[in-house]
């Protein structure tokens, strides 16, 4: 079973969030990283970029597959975690703590409340098969 | 892993394989031919080294190979069928191997009527109007196809954003699309393996210029809704793109050009059994409906009562996608192929091509999870679910077969089965061969619950064994250098 933490938001795309204040940080579920296995190369935005609810704003790769990563929210990016893409290995071992990919300035909250919740993403990664 | 020197390692000072001739021609100062920026400054680092030792270099890898020619590869999407070895003999006669591209027409005929003729052949096995043979393989097919659709769309004064593909395309499909500056807009397949014409609905509207498709589909099943599918795509305005990658399951019983596509390319060297995957130059002739044929590259082949030429008078053409006539010797191989098989005999290859994939599937289907459990073309898709309840992974299967001397389907790919396994057998393969595969599948089975740690640490008796895919990635190093080892 995956780690479904009670703290955050979730994506249909398998990406969570945490939210302090307006500030977003954002990284890929614990089901990502273990459906994607070895992760290999993470490509992300730079500080400043914007980027757009449900576009893409970076790729990760394994050994496996290469896969698109979708913004949960609108906003700016203002921070970018450089030690996942030093070493991506650590989304594998730490997805929701060391493995955080990047922070963001929310520019509309309601976007959150398009977002599932804890139980809501256990019900589709049950869905998934998982 | 190091126990295989590369050909810089074997290098030994000063030693030489061997001696030019004596200049013959008048000695030109470099000078006046490269300029001096763009001339290098220090010599290159090539390996210095005795012909016997180059021969038993390559010689030494060539044993290490694994090829069709040493036995089973069904690579699923690859099409590794058996490729006769009179092609070898056809393409390297002199008036083709020798013929220099700017050779003048008059002195060329032979080979214009190949192009010419080939060009028939496709023709009537695709339902198409016209092909270029100048894509030199099958991405670069799609990349031409596309920039086709491109401009026909543009004359039209249509700007159109979008191009649609299913979620189980081959992944050179959403890229030629982005490479041509389309938006890609993926569709979910339905739960029998097959674009859902009610989710392709949601997406058609009149920025769509196009939907890629491959039939049978990359699970190798049929797009039985294909007529529906190009009307739904014609009627906003779209066209339809075939990748022909699964064209060796359906030839002589139906056609891309009658489903609806309007532009397609073919593989010759996966279909019309060219060397590929290290083997040779690939092939990705692209034909074109009528309306499409004056957007081609030039030249196209044609010809004027007994003469064949090259006409270079297509205004709104593309312009080139590649030097002169495209992998030329390749079509040679792909020619004598169609020749020496006919159209009976290239049904022939279609029909025994999904008779074997059936055959495997129906005889593995108990052992290995099958998703989509009908019917197949040329390929099938198995998942190794079952066995990763049992911590075996398809990647282990995949390396256990390796030490039974065949070479593993292609694993992980279509990404909507999980831990899938793509078996094309090809119809070159007799059933003694398809038999001793399936029992290699079984005694692995039977591995998996007796001894799963022989499936961990596979492949056991290959020269090398299992690789660092994570450290590779991770990792890469990429060119030789002297201080390599250090």
């Amino acid at each position: 079973m995956s780690v479904v933490p009670k703290d955050l938001k979730y994506s249909r795309e398998h990406e969570w969030i945490k939210v302090d204040g307006n500030i977003g940080v954002i990284g890929i579920t614990d089901f990502a990283q273990k459906s994607l296995g070895d992760i290999v190369f993470i490509e992300l935005p730079g500080v400043g970029d914007e980027i757009s609810a449900g576009d893409s704003f970076g790729v990760v790769e394994s050994v496996k597959a290469a896969s698109d990563l979708y913004a949960p929210v609108s906003g700016k990016v203002v921070e970018v975690n450089e030690e996942v893409i030093e070493s991506p290995q650590l989304v594998n071992e730490d997805p929701y703590g060391k493995g955080w990919m990047i922070k963001v300035e929310i520019s509309n909250e309601a976007e959150l409340d398009e977002l599932l919740s804890p139980e809501d993403y256990e019900k589709l990664l049950e869905e998934e098969g998982e | 892993m190091g126990s295989y020197p590369l050909i810089f390692e074997l290098s030994k000072e000063g030693r030489t394989g061997f001696e030019l001739p004596e200049l013959d021609v008048p000695a030109k100062d470099i000078n006046n031919l490269i300029p001096e920026e763009m001339q290098r400054k220090t010599e290159p680092d090539l390996p210095e080294v005795a012909e016997v030792d180059v021969v038993r270099h390559y010689i030494g890898l060539s044993r290490r190979n694994f090829g069709v020619d040493n036995g089973f590869y069904p690579l699923g999407s690859c099409t590794m069928k058996y490729n006769p070895k009179v092609n070898e003999d056809t393409s390297r006669l002199a008036g083709f191997a020798e013929l220099h591209p700017y050779v003048p027409e008059e002195l060329a005929q032979g080979a214009l009527e190949l192009l010419y003729d080939a060009e028939q052949y496709l023709k009537e096995i695709t339902g198409m109007d016209r092909f270029t043979f100048q894509p030199a393989a099958g991405a670069h097919g799609e990349f031409t196809g596309l920039m086709i659709i491109k401009a026909y769309l543009e004359k039209k004064g249509e700007k159109r954003t979008k191009v649609i593909v299913p979620d189980s395309a081959h992944g050179t499909n959403p890229a030629t699309a982005a490479m041509c500056g389309f938006d890609v807009i993926s569709i979910k397949s339905n739960d029998r393996g097959l674009v859902d014409p009610e989710e392709l609905a949601k997406v058609l509207d009149n920025d769509v210029a196009a939907l890629m498709l491959t039939n049978p589909n990359t699970l190798g099943l049929f797009e039985e809704e294909i007529v529906k599918i190009a009307k739904m795509v014609h009627d906003v305005g779209g066209l339809l793109y075939y990748d022909g990658a699964n064209l060796n399951a359906i030839m002589g019983v139906t056609r891309p050009g009658d489903m609806g596509f309007d532009v397609m390319h073919i593989n010759l060297h996966k279909t019309f059994s060219t060397p590929h995957g290290g083997g040779g130059p690939g092939s990705g002739p692209v034909g074109v409906k009528a309306h499409l044929a004056e957007f081609l590259p030039v030249p196209v082949v044609e010809k004027d009562g007994d003469r064949y030429y090259f006409n270079y008078n297509l205004p709104n053409s593309i312009g080139k996608v590649r030097t002169f006539y495209g992998n030329f010797l390749v079509v040679v191989k792909a020619y004598t192929y169609l020749k020496a098989l006919g159209g009976e005999g290239l049904t022939d290859v279609s029909q025994k091509a999904v008779l074997n994939a059936n055959y495997l599937r129906e005889k593995l289907k108990k052992y290995f999870y099958l998703p989509y459990d009908r019917l197949c073309k040329h390929e099938f898709v198995l998942s190794g679910k079952w066995q990763k309840e049992k911590g075996v992974r398809t990647l282990d299967i995949a390396k256990r077969l390796l030490d039974y001397g065949v070479h593993p389907p292609t694993i992980y790919f279509p990404l909507i089965v999980d831990e899938a396994l793509m078996i094309e057998p090809t119809e070159t393969e007799s059933k003694e061969t398809l038999d001793r595969f399936i029992e290699v599948m079984l005694t692995i089975n039977r591995e998996v619950e007796e001894n799963p740690e022989l499936l961990h640490e596979a492949p056991h008796v290959t020269p090398v064994k299992r690789l660092d895919e994570v450290g590779a990635a991770r990792n890469p190093i990429l060119r030789w250098s002297k201080d390599w080892q250090k």
